[in-house]
């Protein structure tokens, strides 16, 4: 052998070049694509941002006051959706990674994903017309007798419509999501971890606690954080459910709510006209804008989990 | 088992009790179900008596009760017998099977609902008529299941290829820093709210064909923008499975590199790639938002995808229950039908999607 030869590089044939040539064209799609989203978006929304009341009739002073009640919405119920599915989360993906029966896991891992395949506004349908006639006597209960806890404070919704029964609905909405990432997670919890807790004389629990929920913490997390990008995002099931006021108040049970950014773009762009267009889609910008922000975090508790455990 | 090596001293009244470490304070195999049984003859009886005094019997109240009943016996039963660490393990299991059980419910109740009151319209007359010149009664959904299949095989056209390509790019060629770039991109691309996808569409065809305009083919094109990534993610995962070997064989045969991906790579991950698209699909298809604000809605038949408002099946059951009329209980008919119709695409989209990657995934020998 020679010293350091020249690599010897493969012949190229016209098949290869047109091939790779495509290929590399397809990736730059995706470029294209999310550039042009920006782009257009950002163009259309230029306008709104310097409009008042004079020019677009939805706004009564200025867009930022238009768009604050409504960021503060999404933010509301998307973080109640949160709360209420995360612990039934991982409930779920522990009962079916360590409590369930081994043959029964996938199957019941399989019914909870078949709640992810149901179309959103189906989910609105159910939720006005089942849910929040069940749940409304309950609010009535805890508004006469927790009136006095602020979040419950009266007077109650009479339909049901209100901004928990919207996060109830975003809740079962992002519940297959949290709980598909969190049961991979706790899956590959080291077996021999386990073991050694249970050896050392601990209940299922205390292994568990001790052995699985640490392994899986970043994934709880990461999963939560996809969650609650996606019930920023969710639209039809909130525009349906939801009877919105556009009012900004912490009040759970009363038929005055906040309305939110997705949901307020579906209710009222099909009749929008002139410059309430723009405004409607600088809305949509500042949605894009949070939901961005939020999966950077998850995408960025995934990488830093994945550089030092080595589980990936 | 334990069972089995025990002596049977509690049936020995004559000898001294020898305390069986192993068995001792310990609740007996059966304790949980009998407990819970116990725990549901008491609020069924319970809620039995409120029954005869007049008001119907609560199914819901009595699981509630039911489930408080044993997760407070159960706990306070084992901290007496077995110590408080096996009593906190029996609570947390109580809790964790309670939440299992939790979201059964929605999904149940869901299933119950879209059946019963969607047979009400789950007729011929649904799938044959559309909704041009129908008020009140009749009328169907043909022109939303007819705009659903071009407005979802429009966006598969164009989402597939660039999905696939994009995917073998990053799989088989991809280096540095635009793989990386590309990588990153197609995670936010898939975080992009459906709404804003629909959004896009129509600032896209606004600029060109003036603000106002809705039609199929941006309803399709945002339809796509939520796709490409869902395509992406999943071929890409398909395409890494293939083991290095099979393609080094085929190098080392002499055969080019864009025909090894062409006839060894993708043969043997096109099940694996024919699920990821059927998915795909069946996450789009119920996409509301984006239809809603690219394709608008509409009563008649359409047929073209460049020319005028295109109605789909999500949009349908949006607009029939948003829009009710004289009598309200035919749009929510129609509304229930729809969805009834929506839910078993998705859902036969899912199965034969499962049954193709079980049925035609490749046999590896191992």
């Amino acid at each position: 052998m020679t010293t350091a030869a020249a690599p010897i590089r493969a012949k190229q044939r016209p098949g290869d070049r047109v091939f790779s040539k495509s290929a590399v064209f397809a990736g730059s799609m995706i470029l294209v694509t999310l550039a042009a989203v920006a782009t257009f978006l950002i163009v259309q929304s230029i306008p709104a941002l310097f409009a008042d009341g004079e020019d677009a009739s939805i706004l009564d002073s200025n867009f930022w006051a238009y768009v604050g009640p409504l960021v503060f919405g999404t933010i509301w119920a998307a973080a109640l959706a949160l709360l209420i599915a995360l612990p039934i989360s991982i409930g779920i993906a522990l009962f079916i990674s360590h409590y369930a029966p081994r043959r029964l896991a996938s199957v019941l891992g399989y019914v909870v994903d078949l709640l992810a395949a149901v179309p959103s506004v189906v989910f609105g349908l159910w939720g006005i017309g089942v849910l929040a006639p069940a749940v409304q006597p309950l609010y009535s209960w805890l508004v006469d007798n927790l009136g006095w806890f602020p979040l419950f404070a009266g007077p109650v919704s009479g339909t049901g419509r209100t901004i928990l029964t919207a996060a109830l609905v975003l809740a079962v909405m992002i519940i297959p999501i949290i709980t598909a990432i969190s049961r991979e997670v706790f899956l590959q919890t080291p077996v021999l971890h386990e073991e050694a807790a249970l050896a050392l004389g601990a209940t299922r629990w205390e292994m568990i606690r001790t052995a699985v929920l640490p392994f899986g913490r970043p994934g709880i997390i990461s999963a939560a954080v996809l969650g609650l990008g996606r019930a920023l995002g969710e639209t039809m099931a909130v525009a349906m459910v939801l009877s919105a006021t556009g009012a900004v108040t912490f009040q759970l049970l009363t038929s005055v709510n906040p309305s939110t950014i997705a949901a307020n773009i579906a209710l009222s762009f099909p009749e929008a006209y002139g410059i309430n267009v723009n405004v409607l889609i600088a809305t949509g910008l500042i949605l894009f804008i949070v939901t961005f922000a939020v999966n950077a975090i998850a995408r960025w508790i995934v990488a830093r989990r994945a550089e030092f455990s080595g589980a990936n | 088992m334990t069972t089995t090596i025990t002596p049977p001293e509690t049936r020995g009244p004559a000898a001294a009790p020898v305390s069986n470490s192993l068995t001792a304070g310990k609740l007996p195999n059966g304790a949980s179900w009998m407990v819970l049984g116990g725990s549901v003859l008491v609020s069924a009886g319970l809620f039995g008596v409120i029954a005869f005094s007049g008001a119907e019997f609560n199914w819901v109240g009595t699981f509630v009760v039911a489930a408080l009943v044993y997760v407070v016996t159960i706990t306070l039963l084992s901290r007496i017998v077995e110590g408080s660490r096996r009593a906190t393990d029996r609570f947390v299991t109580a809790l964790v099977t309670g939440a299992f059980l939790l979201a059964m419910i929605p999904l149940i109740s869901l299933s119950i609902t879209v059946v019963t009151f969607g047979l009400n319209r789950f007729d011929a007359e649904f799938f044959s008529y559309s909704m041009r010149n129908v008020t009140g009664e009749g009328g169907g959904a043909l022109h939303a299941i007819v705009g659903t299949v071009l407005m979802t095989g429009t966006a598969a056209l164009i989402s597939i290829p660039i999905g696939l390509m994009t995917s073998i790019y990053l799989v088989e060629y991809g280096r540095g820093r635009l793989a990386r770039g590309i990588t990153f991109l197609v995670d936010v691309m898939t975080g992009i709210p459906s709404i804003v996808a629909g959004l896009f569409a129509y600032a896209l065809f606004a600029i060109f064909w003036g603000p106002g305009t809705r039609t199929g083919i941006a309803g399709a094109v945002a339809l796509a923008v939520l796709m490409i990534p869902v395509v992406v993610r999943s071929s890409e995962e398909m395409l890494r499975l293939v083991p290095v070997e099979l393609r080094e064989a085929a190098y080392a045969l002499g055969v080019p590199k864009w025909l090894t991906i062409v006839k060894v790579v993708l043969p043997t991950s096109i099940a694996g790639i024919t699920t990821g698209i059927m998915l795909a699909i069946a996450r789009v298809i119920g996409e509301t938002a984006p239809l809603l604000i690219a394709a608008g809605f509409t009563n008649s038949m359409n047929y073209d995808m460049t020319e005028g408002r295109m109605q789909s099946l999500p949009v349908f059951v949006y607009t029939q229950y948003a829009n009710q009329g004289n009598p309200p209980e035919a749009y929510l008919d129609r509304a229930w039908a729809a969805a009834l119709t929506l839910i078993l695409i998705v859902m036969v989209l899912n199965l034969v999607a499962r049954l193709v990657a079980r049925f035609f995934a490749p046999k590896y020998g191992r």
